[in-house]
């Protein structure tokens, strides 16, 4: 026992090392990349690490840690992030944090009228590295050196010369034709070479010429100076903006408080729109929930009937639509209700002699996406409300049979309020779950058919997370995550108020507070 | 509460039990039908089709446009750990919850209660901008990899689950594993060898549940996962079929078929164990 105790300690510290030196690897990459928060996430993981595999107090957290990571990196990190990115104008052209513009707003030059002239030839050895030999006005001559250009005499033996006296070759480096040079433009372009601190690049095909820093930065002023027309650009909604207005783009991020939040509310563009979405969510999971329960409560009564032969089969044949992959009955859905396809339409074009259309008419694209998710839903209802039924004692039953009550008394009067305490609570799970069904929406009508003159990318079956979904992903304005982050963060709040409801109806709150 | 019913009574109770069958399977025996189906048109389906094929399914595993074969292995793969490391990290969290006392217990239960009613996917946007991330320092773990996403899923999966675990191993009682801590063992090796095969049952209905789950997922999968040899099927399907119900119904009718039949061959013999999984607090995901 004891030798195998040794072997336990050591294993530990092994373990425990090895974590270390990894960590302390991961540190330095990270400090060298000038990622702090991360560097400070790394930091705080490996102390709590230590601390639980050498304190004997931290043992419960052996067990904890494992799941709590992942907790904490894939749904605790993520909803804070969600909430600051809320509360920022990130979105495209503002994806950038303002040292990553400022630094490629520094990297940017310009051409001045006065630039020095140099023509050049370019070479290329077989392994595509280039290099150019520029020819200044005043005779001398330069050799692109990586990014230095050296001062070379071309009488060098090494440079090779050709019938009309130019150098064709030097070393391995082969001159490129004209046709060659026209191939390989992108590659020129890229070349920034330094000769004596100015800045030399191509200018055009035939020529390079020296170039000029175009924007500085000034820490003092938080404003970028245009070194070419001497406008001052100031930090201003995300973007170094001219005292007439003009923005240099990329933008960058700010923060910017509630705007977001502002916008969604009282913006009377945003805000149509996100009353129709939210009205159309509320109505899409009410609707679901009402038709589904009273389908399934049914059928569950027909099926909790003892005189009814084949139950069993019956039930597990109705359970079906609950059994298979929601996504895979969304897109066999979405075929049958197409409109020039669909069977739906055949039938009723065989019928009646009309098509409806389904999925390009708001109306019936609304239709359409209740019936199938009722179709979804209605197998849960009807064994949950099969389970109450079975629960409530017969008895009950016989009592109010005596005192004469009729079957449809007894329903109202005795199985409906028992039935209600148990599932009202699954109903509002329900709802809220049906709330955020995005699989659904999304496999069936992507959110369409759009709406005209909707100021963000909101169709008419979008629900509040599929009108997120574009925002952040789909928009024709771009990605404006921050945006979609505040209508996450509103979906959130609805979902807990719904769930705080719920919680009066369960004992889970009780389960904590009785410290079981 | 029933008394026995007419005759007449009896036909009414089968034919409206008979109608709703129908209903409930006839999207599924059109798709049978489909699969069956020569031709890859919607428009030209019959319910019994004039001459059944297995072309659809034979194209499925042998057409290289159509990376099928791909695709379910994708996604039992992701499922299949998912699954896994989710039993396992949970049995750990939810042991711990239930036997050990220790400072910010309660903390912590309530804490697990409020973060699980948040819905993962509402933070798309930090995952998928975190992912990236990764990518930059872990190339494997990051963005458009299996191991990126079936990372995302467990982070989503540890709150219900640990909640719905804890419960029921507060129903074990404790006594029988004291004999076993008296005579010395941990609390790991007493959790491992007595309570963890106690437990079997929640164990089994957590796994299935969160298989089932895992397999039918589809808005991080979809976010996070680029190229068709990446997808899984739910992202891989409405890949293949969409906009061209026209072209590919037969097609994709089979890999709906097939797709559907492993959850089903699952899901219905084991279902009492799952419902009583389901209704114990969650709905269907």
């Amino acid at each position: 026992m004891g030798g195998r105790g040794v072997l336990a300690q050591g294993a530990k510290f092994g373990f425990l090392a090895l974590l270390n030196a990894a960590v302390l690897w991961a540190a330095i990459a990270l400090l060298l990349r000038g990622d702090y928060l991360f560097l400070a996430i790394l930091g705080v993981g490996a102390l709590v690490l230590n601390f639980v595999v050498l304190s004997r107090r931290a043992y419960p957290l052996r067990f904890l840690l494992p799941g709590l990571v992942f907790l904490f990196a894939m749904v605790v990190y993520p909803i804070g992030y969600t909430v600051y990115v809320s509360l920022t104008n990130l979105q495209t052209g503002n994806l950038l944090t303002k040292a990553q513009v400022v630094a490629q707003l520094e990297g940017r030059y310009y051409l001045p009228p006065d630039h020095e002239r140099f023509t050049y030839w370019a070479f290329r050895n077989d392994r595509g590295e280039l290099r150019v030999i520029l020819l200044a006005q005043d005779g001398r001559t330069y050799l692109s050196e990586g990014s230095e250009l050296l001062p070379v005499d071309l009488a060098d033996p090494r440079f090779i010369r050709g019938e009309d006296g130019t150098v064709v070759q030097f070393e391995t480096f082969r001159r490129l034709t004209l046709m060659e040079i026209y191939q390989s433009l992108p590659a020129l372009e890229r070349m920034a070479l330094v000769l004596e601190g100015k800045h030399v690049r191509l200018a055009t095909v035939r020529e390079f010429g020296t170039y000029l820093r175009k924007y500085e930065y000034l820490r003092e002023l938080d404003a970028i100076r245009d070194l070419e027309t001497g406008v001052l650009y100031a930090a201003r909604d995300g973007y170094f903006t001219s005292p007439d207005g003009v923005r240099i783009e990329p933008g960058f991020q700010i923060y910017i408080g509630f705007k977001n939040y502002v916008d969604v509310l009282t913006n009377p563009l945003i805000r149509s729109d996100f009353a129709r979405v939210f009205a159309w969510t509320v109505a899409w999971s009410f609707f679901t929930v009402f038709f589904s329960f009273w389908i399934g409560l049914g059928l569950a009564y027909l099926l909790n009937d003892p005189y009814v032969r084949g139950r069993f089969v019956y039930r597990s044949l109705l359970i079906v639509p609950y059994a298979m992959p929601a996504f895979i009955s969304a897109l066999v859905w979405a075929g049958l209700f197409n409109t020039d396809l669909g069977v739906i339409n055949r039938i009723l074009g065989t019928l009646f002699g009309t098509k409806v259309r389904w999925l390009q008419d708001p109306l019936w694209a609304r239709v359409a996406l209740i019936t199938i998710n009722v179709w979804l839903t209605y197998p849960y209802m009807m064994i949950v409300s099969l389970g109450a039924l079975q629960s409530i004692s017969k008895e009950l039953y016989e009592a109010a049979r005596v005192d004469g009550a009729t079957g449809w008394q007894r329903f109202w009067t005795i199985t409906m309020p028992l039935l209600w305490v148990s599932v009202a609570p699954l109903l509002i799970g329900s709802f809220a779950f049906t709330f955020n069904n995005f699989t659904i929406i999304w496999l069936v009508t992507a959110g369409r058919p759009a709406v005209l003159g909707a100021a963000t990318p909101a169709g008419a079956t979008d629900i509040l997370i599929s009108w997120t979904y574009r925002l952040a992903f789909e928009g024709d304005r771009g990605n404006q995550l921050g945006l979609a982050a505040a209508v996450s963060i509103i979906i959130f709040v609805i979902i807990a108020v719904i769930s705080g409801v719920n919680f009066r109806f369960t004992r889970a709150l009780e389960d904590v507070s009785r410290n079981v | 509460m029933y008394s026995r019913p007419s005759f007449l009574g009896l036909l009414v109770r089968h034919a409206l039990i008979l109608v709703a069958v129908a209903w409930a399977l006839f999207p599924v025996l059109w798709i049978l039908s489909a699969s069956f189906n020569p031709t890859n048109n919607l428009l030209e389906q019959r319910l019994i089709p004039a001459n059944p094929t297995l072309e659809h399914y034979r194209r499925l595993f042998t057409d290289p446009t159509v990376p099928f074969p791909r695709w379910l292995l994708n996604t039992l793969l992701v499922s299949g750990f998912t699954a896994l490391i989710t039993v396992f990290l949970c049995a750990l969290g939810a042991y711990a919850f239930s036997r050990f006392r220790f400072k910010f217990r309660r903390a912590g239960l309530l804490a697990l209660l409020l973060v699980q009613m948040f819905p993962q996917m509402l933070a798309m946007v930090a995952i998928y901008l975190l992912l990236i991330r990764i990518k930059e320092f872990v190339p494997w773990l990051g963005y458009n990899t299996h191991p990126g996403l079936i990372m995302v899923y467990l982070g989503g999966a540890m709150g219900f689950n640990t909640w719905f675990m804890k419960g029921y191993f507060d129903t074990i009682p404790r006594s029988v594993e004291e004999s076993a801590l008296v005579d010395g063992a941990t609390p790991f090796q007493a959790f491992l060898r007595i309570v963890l095969p106690l437990a079997r049952p929640i164990l089994a209905v957590v796994l299935i549940i969160q298989f089932i789950t895992t397999y039918s997922e589809y808005v991080l999968a979809s976010i996070l996962l680029k190229g068709t040899e990446m997808y899984t099927l739910a992202v891989g399907l409405r890949f293949f079929i969409q906009a061209a119900y026209d072209r590919r119904w037969g097609a994709f009718s089979a890999a709906a078929i097939l797709g559907a039949l492993l959850i089903l061959a699952i899901f219905l013999p084991l279902q009492k164990l799952i419902i009583s999984g389901l209704t114990g607090g969650a709905v269907k995901e």
